[in-house]
């Protein structure tokens, strides 16, 4: 290694040898790998050391917890930026989600509610497949539609009010345990397998990431963009509809105004994570990477007892600061 | 020469760059003088581009001097290039498309009346403009918006652009590759015009011929590393492509011929209006199909509906004998069709995919079973037939963005090969990838002849049209106005063709020639 990068180097030869090892070594490193996890790993340590309670056995659970649904409608999200899209109604999508769930399940019964609830999101997410595949208005136009719509849609429906008088059983998905699980964080992680799964291992995921890397190429190499994108947005709707029903059950009733400004932090996880806004690189891993870190800086910053509002500025300085790092090291190569 | 006894106006010395994993630049020299054009030679991934960046001060060398005029320099970023006189002028032009050419020309250097309040002086800014087009014998509409303009007027007003920031090197990256032979001889004399004001220009091409007619002198580069710097004139081709690939080519036309089969496509009376006029022909096993004709002929976009990728209003396309209508891309892949695209960046190759999954996208469902990929069948797949392409990378999961353009083209090439086509449109295949890559399509041309496949061959350049080809079609303002038999072509006839139409109808057609792009 003639060409070292720093100077100073040069003029202490051989007290640098050892050192000089080390740099490169640590340059070495796959940083894309290991960065978020060192990062989680810092930050644990960090606000565990500040509040040994970080570290109990109930916080972690309820931490889990809390995350679950930003995770599910992160899930979502990945797809969407992946294809080189976004999905701005998913927060939106929990409130009618929420209300048709109550709806329904008043109407059929718990299952019926459920299911009902579900299809809701995914509904919503086939006519966002449509308006952007078919109708070709841009992703950021068409969900930002749904976003205004479907809040006035479920405050429409809903009466503007809660919806109350759900069943008691209906409690086990927001609040029940699968052993020592919390069923929500356990929703989640087959959620994310399930997705980790769709991405890497089938065409429909291989799919998403050739038409967020270069669409035109995707259409000349044989691929049915329409159908393709259509299914990304049905998938982010479904996970927003799973997310919906979670959510319901957690307030145990329905309602119309859940969900404010939840995309907007599931893009951030997306993008926290390592995931590219313009599409074709990132992927399931880099976010839950990306939800850890949101979830896990909101639990700890308010063990410390930070202020709410003085999390926000902290929350927004960690996404462009993610953001930031990752242009710098795809700058570098 | 005299210029060799005056100070050099810039001097590279002992240039290394390192990225990681490779070793672009292992101690390059480079010496340009006022007023010379010199070529930088070399193979795709020789170094010429790193050469070329660090000059414009798009990344620092990690070693290594830079001189200007015997002062040593550092170059930090593209503005500090600038300042010492340095242009480049890229492949993918620098220009903003919904700008006029005077705004492009002085962008963010307008012209100002009242400074304070950023107002633009409209008219003096038009008035300099056009006395500069003017002073280089351009005739183009300074108020004219860059992005309806043709390709080789936009390169003007970046040359234009170059000369009005005082460039005193203006460096050319394959000025040529989108040109026609028209434009090309304007750019020649825009060049020549140049040189007389003492610009010097460093000049990269991979068109050997134009080496010879331009070149004063020349740098030949081999994997990273210096191999000499010649003088054009005392130096023959074949010496040059001696030095650049370091070995004698065999051949740069290895053409076989194979029996020729059944014939696989018809088209008859394809028709778009004001793209496409009665494009009939007929396509045999065996057979390369090379279709000649200018830039905007309507040659790609022939390629683009028969592949599906655009509609087309009349006519049919028969596939052994069988009418077939051709919807999607998707539907021309499943039935045997192949298209290499002309623009591989934005056509070709998916930038932030593996090279596997580059040259596995097309082929999936073979690899699949109920929607999962069999990602072992998968990897093994790819990893023959990178192999078997020779793609020069550490491994196949790497990126195909970090690839060299040689090599970026095997990979899309070697995506259609795996979709198991039989029928290949290859739109200038190779187009902006080195010599020795070049004969390796060909080769691989080849080995799809002898496996029964048929391929058509899009080209601008008429010697591998005429090296490559059985039959050679002429298209010319979205018509096909002439066919030769491979005994009979000359590059005379097909020019011919290709500029002033078929014999019978040549005036008719004279108001058609430009009309290549359609929005």
């Amino acid at each position: 290694m003639s060409n070292a990068p720093a100077g100073d180097i040069a003029t202490q030869p051989a007290a640098a040898t050892h050192s000089h090892r080390f740099v490169v070594m640590l340059r070495r490193l796959p940083w894309g790998r290991i960065g978020m996890p060192l990062v989680l790993i810092a930050m644990a340590v960090f606000f565990g050391t500040i509040n040994p309670n970080f570290w109990s056995v109930t916080n972690l659970t309820n931490v889990s917890r809390q995350i679950s649904v930003l995770a599910l409608i992160s899930i979502g999200q990945t797809f969407a930026i992946l294809s080189a899209g976004i999905d701005l109604s998913v927060g939106s999508l929990l409130a009618l989600v929420s209300v048709a769930c109550a709806q329904g399940m008043l109407e059929f019964g718990l299952v019926g509610g459920i299911v009902v609830g579900v299809l809701a999101g995914c509904l919503a997410g086939l006519v966002n497949g449509i308006l952007i595949a078919k109708a070709r208005i841009p992703a950021f136009i068409a969900t930002l539609g749904m976003l205004v719509a479907a809040r006035g849609l479920a405050l429409t429906l809903s009466g503007g009010l809660p919806i109350a008088g759900l069943p008691h059983e209906f409690l086990f998905i927001g609040a029940g345990y699968l052993g020592p699980f919390p069923v929500p964080s356990v929703i989640a992680a087959v959620a994310f397998v399930v997705a980790y799964v769709l991405l890497s291992r089938t065409r429909f995921g291989r799919y998403v990431y050739a038409m967020g890397s270069n669409e035109e190429a995707a259409v000349l190499s044989g691929i049915n963009v329409v159908k393709y994108k259509i299914m990304v947005y049905v998938v982010s709707g479904l996970f927003a509809g799973i997310a919906g029903v979670v959510l319901t059950s957690r307030v145990i009733s329905g309602q119309p105004t859940l969900g404010e400004v939840q995309e907007l932090y599931s893009i951030a996880a997306v993008v926290i994570g390592g995931g590219k806004i313009t599409g074709g690189v990132g992927g399931i891993g880099r976010t839950l990477m990306g939800v850890l870190v949101l979830g896990m800086l909101s639990n700890g910053l308010n063990l410390i007892q930070v202020s709410s509002y003085v999390q926000n500025i902290v929350v927004g300085a960690i996404i462009i600061i993610a953001v930031y790092i990752d242009l710098a090291r795809e700058r570098r190569r | 020469m005299t210029a060799t006894q005056l100070q050099p106006f810039l001097e590279m010395r002992g240039i290394v760059k390192r990225f990681p994993g490779v070793l672009a630049l292992n101690g390059v020299d480079l010496t340009v003088y006022a007023g010379e054009v010199h070529v930088l030679l070399g193979e795709n991934g020789a170094g010429k581009s790193t050469l070329i960046k660090i000059l414009s001060g798009v990344f620092p060398p990690d070693s290594g001097t830079i001189l200007f005029q015997g002062r040593p320099v550092t170059i930090r970023n593209p503005h500090d290039a600038q300042l010492l006189g340095v242009s480049t002028i890229y492949q993918e032009l620098n220009l903003v498309p919904d700008m006029t050419v005077a705004e492009n020309i002085f962008l963010g250097r307008e012209p100002m009346l009242l400074r304070r309040f950023g107002l633009v002086d409209h008219k003096l800014l038009v008035r300099q403009a056009r006395e500069l087009l003017a002073s280089l014998n351009l005739q183009i509409d300074p108020q004219a918006v860059v992005k309806r303009l043709g390709i080789a007027q936009q390169q003007m007003v970046e040359i234009a652009k170059a000369l009005s920031l005082n460039s005193r090197l203006i460096v050319m990256d394959e000025p040529t590759a989108v040109l026609t032979a028209h434009e090309i001889d304007q750019l020649f004399s825009a060049i020549a015009e140049l040189k007389q004001r003492g610009v010097a220009i460093v000049y990269i091409s991979h068109r050997l011929d134009e080496v010879k007619t331009l070149g004063d002198r020349a740098t030949v580069l081999r994997d990273g590393t210096w191999v000499d710097t010649v003088r054009v004139a005392d130096t023959s081709i074949d010496q040059l492509i001696r030095m650049m690939v370091g070995r004698d080519l065999m051949e740069k036309f290895p053409k076989i011929q194979v029996a020729l089969g059944d014939e696989v496509l018809r088209v008859e009376q394809l028709s778009r209006k004001g793209v496409l006029h009665d494009i009939s022909f007929h396509l045999r096993r065996g057979e390369i199909l090379g279709i000649a004709g200018l830039v905007g002929a309507g040659r790609t976009e022939m390629a683009r509906a028969i592949f599906g990728a655009d509609p087309f209003d009349a006519g049919q396309v028969l596939m052994h004998g069988q009418p077939v209508d051709i919807k999607s891309p998707a539907h021309a892949i499943h039935k045997g069709i192949a298209l290499v695209p002309e623009d591989r960046k934005r056509h070709g190759i998916l930038a932030h995919l593996s090279i596997k999954h580059n040259i596995t996208l097309s082929a999936l469902g073979a690899f699949s079973r109920g929607g999962f990929i069999n990602r072992q069948q998968e990897h093994t797949h790819a990893q023959d037939y990178a192999a078997s392409m020779r793609i020069a990378a550490p491994d196949i999961e790497r990126w195909v963005h970090y690839l060299s353009g040689g090599n970026q083209q095997k990979v899309v090439i070697a995506k259609w090969l795996s979709s198991q086509a039989d029928i290949f449109l290859f739109d200038e295949p190779t187009r902006g990838i080195d010599v020795a890559a070049k004969v390796e399509v060909y080769q691989l041309m080849n080995e799809l002849l002898k496996r029964g496949s048929a391929i058509i061959m899009i080209s601008s350049e008429l010697p591998e049209i005429l090296g490559m080809s059985d039959r050679i079609l002429v298209m010319r303002g979205g018509r096909i106005c002439g066919e030769f038999l491979r005994a009979e072509a000359t590059e005379e006839n097909i020019l011919d063709r290709a500029l002033r139409g078929a014999p019978d109808n040549q005036s008719a057609m004279e108001t058609n020639v430009t009309n290549g792009d359609m929005t």
